[in-house]
């Protein structure tokens, strides 16, 4: 006897979700690849910074100040002869906090605003984006600088200046998106069965909106963390001993006739990590949204 | 058509500056502690502090205090500096003229790299020297300028000895500090050309022009280039303000004596009418560049007069 059902093998379909659509579209760019790379590099470093030092990075020896490297201290030593590659690695901490804090404050604050501004419309948008207006009109670093001068100098400062600087652009940013999305019809459909004002926020415009607001932030960390260094750099960021990048520059900035290994490397460094965000967000605007690319 | 246009420009201007004084004037003003005893500076007496509190008018309501600060300004008066004691618009128009030619001559050459490398990599799209310049257009939006600053100095001054290290003598001096600060705008031109060349030359009218046998050469240079290069009009004109507020990094590294490296020693002197007038000057300097591009963006496309 013949079975006479046909025995037809139901074809399957792997769910992976989005975020594997999102990588598997990644992957297919050597310079996002390169990009994610980089950062991960850069993520486990701030990790596992104790467990991948050489030396300790605040361990000083005057006798060894300025060294050129060696095997031993594989970036030489820096005008206290401390450890270099040691105070690079924790140096990864300090950036990576940075990065994390200022687009916190950017997307808590920014965010809300911006899409309160586009939902209700008329006079709250007319006000909230004149204010907008006009924090956009102050040109690059210079806010920040202003609200460090104000509120004093250090790390704390630095990512809270940082941090508000980039509230505008987040405002901006989400405002643009929930416009565009406001006016879809499941949004209205949404309205329509008599959803709260809130539930439609949260529900459809931010969902809906997140992807040029995960492509910014990543771009965002390369633009904190240069901003960042350029603080340390100028003296405005962390106090004395704390390995950060900017300041390390600084330090080495002075011995640049002598000994150009101190201001060299962790300026290296600060090139690679930002590069690594860029070419990560530029892929990453690739694979969310095509339509952004410029 | 036009006139009424620069007239409109000039009443937005207006509350735009009212703003940025608002916010100048609230952070200064907001933040912990006295303000009277911050611009007055750490080593003030009490007679000093009293003395600046009835000059600011910090005795009276917050409303008028604002107006007489703004009152204050349109008559050029920003404060005396706490460390030098001389007029802060004094010492602001002594360095203003340095970072003036700094950020001219940085915009000059990111123009020229900029557009130039840009217009190749547009026309030859996908070929070497457009992944190529691509590629260094990223690296130069990933580079810190101070640290970039640093190494040109590392290289063509000290290892060389081709140009002067620090200082603001002579033109020798400009060279390093202008392309130095220019790196970053040379990327961020390079990429906007790029990407308006392409769009451009994917448009009709180019299309008939080819087929009506130009040469290439004609079509991009006579043709596309004209329609392509208006947008890269915006992003020159608004890099020039940023570049004003980026100068200040370039400026600690090449001691050039503008008012970025005033407003960082200030900043570290806490010297606040000097913070105050020079972020004052310099967005106010930065809104009307905007307003200069967008009238000369009028000019070049005329459809945008309409709007």
């Amino acid at each position: 006897m013949v079975d006479s059902r046909l025995d037809i093998e139901k074809p399957v379909i792997k769910e992976r979700g989005p975020l594997w659509d999102v990588f598997r579209r990644l992957s297919k760019r050597v310079t996002a690849m390169m990009g994610l790379v980089i950062v991960l590099v850069f993520l486990l470093m701030a990790l596992f910074a104790p467990l991948l030092a050489p030396h300790d990075p605040f361990e000083h020896s005057l006798a060894h100040k300025l060294a050129t490297p060696t095997w031993d201290y594989p970036l030489g030593r820096d005008e206290l002869g401390r450890c270099i590659l040691s105070r690079i690695i924790y140096g990864a901490r300090i950036s990576l906090l940075i990065g994390l804090i200022v687009i916190s404050i950017g997307i808590l604050i920014g965010v809300p605003v911006g899409v309160a501004s586009a939902y209700f419309g008329g006079k709250v948008d007319f006000i909230v984006q004149r204010f907008v207006d006009t924090m956009l009109a102050f040109p690059g670093i210079l806010l920040a600088l202003l609200l460090i001068a104000m509120l004093g100098v250090g790390l704390h400062n630095v990512m809270i200046a940082v941090g508000i600087s980039t509230i505008p652009i987040y405002a901006r940013l989400a405002r643009s998106s929930v416009l565009a999305i406001k006016a879809r019809q499941y949004v209205e459909a949404s309205r329509s069965i008599g959803s709260s004002h809130l539930r439609i926020i949260l529900q459809h415009l931010i969902p809906n909106s997140l992807s040029p607001i995960i492509v910014q932030s990543t771009l965002h960390m390369a633009t904190a963390i240069l901003w960042a260094a350029g603080l340390g750099f100028l003296g405005l960021g962390v106090a004395p001993p704390t390995a950060e990048w900017g300041a390390m520059l600084n330090g080495g900035r002075l011995y640049i006739r002598v000994a150009y290994h101190v201001a060299t490397f962790p300026g290296l460094m600060i090139f690679v990590t930002v590069l690594g965000f860029n070419l990560l967000g530029d892929g990453l605007r690739d694979a969310l949204d095509p339509r952004l690319k410029t | 058509m036009s006139g009424q246009y620069i007239i409109r420009r000039l009443l937005i201007m207006i509350p735009v500056l009212f703003g940025i004084s608002l916010i100048i004037f609230t952070i200064v003003r907001v933040l912990p502690g006295d303000p009277a005893v911050v611009l007055a500076g750490p080593h003030a007496t009490k007679d000093v502090v009293d003395q600046v509190r009835v000059q600011l008018g910090l005795d009276k309501h917050p409303v008028k205090q604002y107006l007489l600060f703004i009152g204050n300004i349109f008559k050029g008066d920003l404060g005396t500096s706490n460390r030098t004691g001389l007029p802060v618009m004094k010492e602001i128009m002594s360095r203003f003229p340095n970072t003036l030619l700094l950020a001219l001559a940085s915009i000059l050459v990111a123009t020229l790299f900029g557009v130039t490398a840009g217009i190749i990599a547009g026309v030859k799209q996908n070929s070497k020297f457009d992944y190529l310049s691509m590629l260094v257009a990223l690296f130069g939006l990933s580079m810190p300028v101070f640290w970039l600053g640093l190494m040109l100095m590392l290289l063509f001054s000290i290892k060389l000895g081709w140009f002067p290290a620090v200082g603001a003598e002579s033109f020798k001096h400009l060279i390093l500090p202008a392309i130095t600060l220019g790196a970053n705008s040379t990327a961020i031109i390079a990429r906007m050309t790029r990407s308006s060349m392409l769009e451009v030359i994917r448009l009709d009218y180019i299309r008939t022009a080819r087929a009506k046998g130009l040469a290439e050469k004609v079509v991009i240079s006579r043709h596309a280039l004209k329609n392509a290069l208006i947008p890269v009009v915006t992003v020159i004109g608004l890099q020039t303000g940023t570049l004003l507020g980026g100068a200040v990094l370039t400026e600690i590294v090449f001691a050039w004596p503008g008012i970025g490296r005033l407003l960082v020693e200030a900043i570290l002197s806490r010297d606040y009418p000097v913070v105050q007038g020079v972020v004052l000057l310099v967005a106010t300097v930065f809104i009307f560049v905007n307003l200069i591009v967008d009238i000369l963006y009028s000019y070049l496309d005329p459809r945008i007069r309409y709007h």
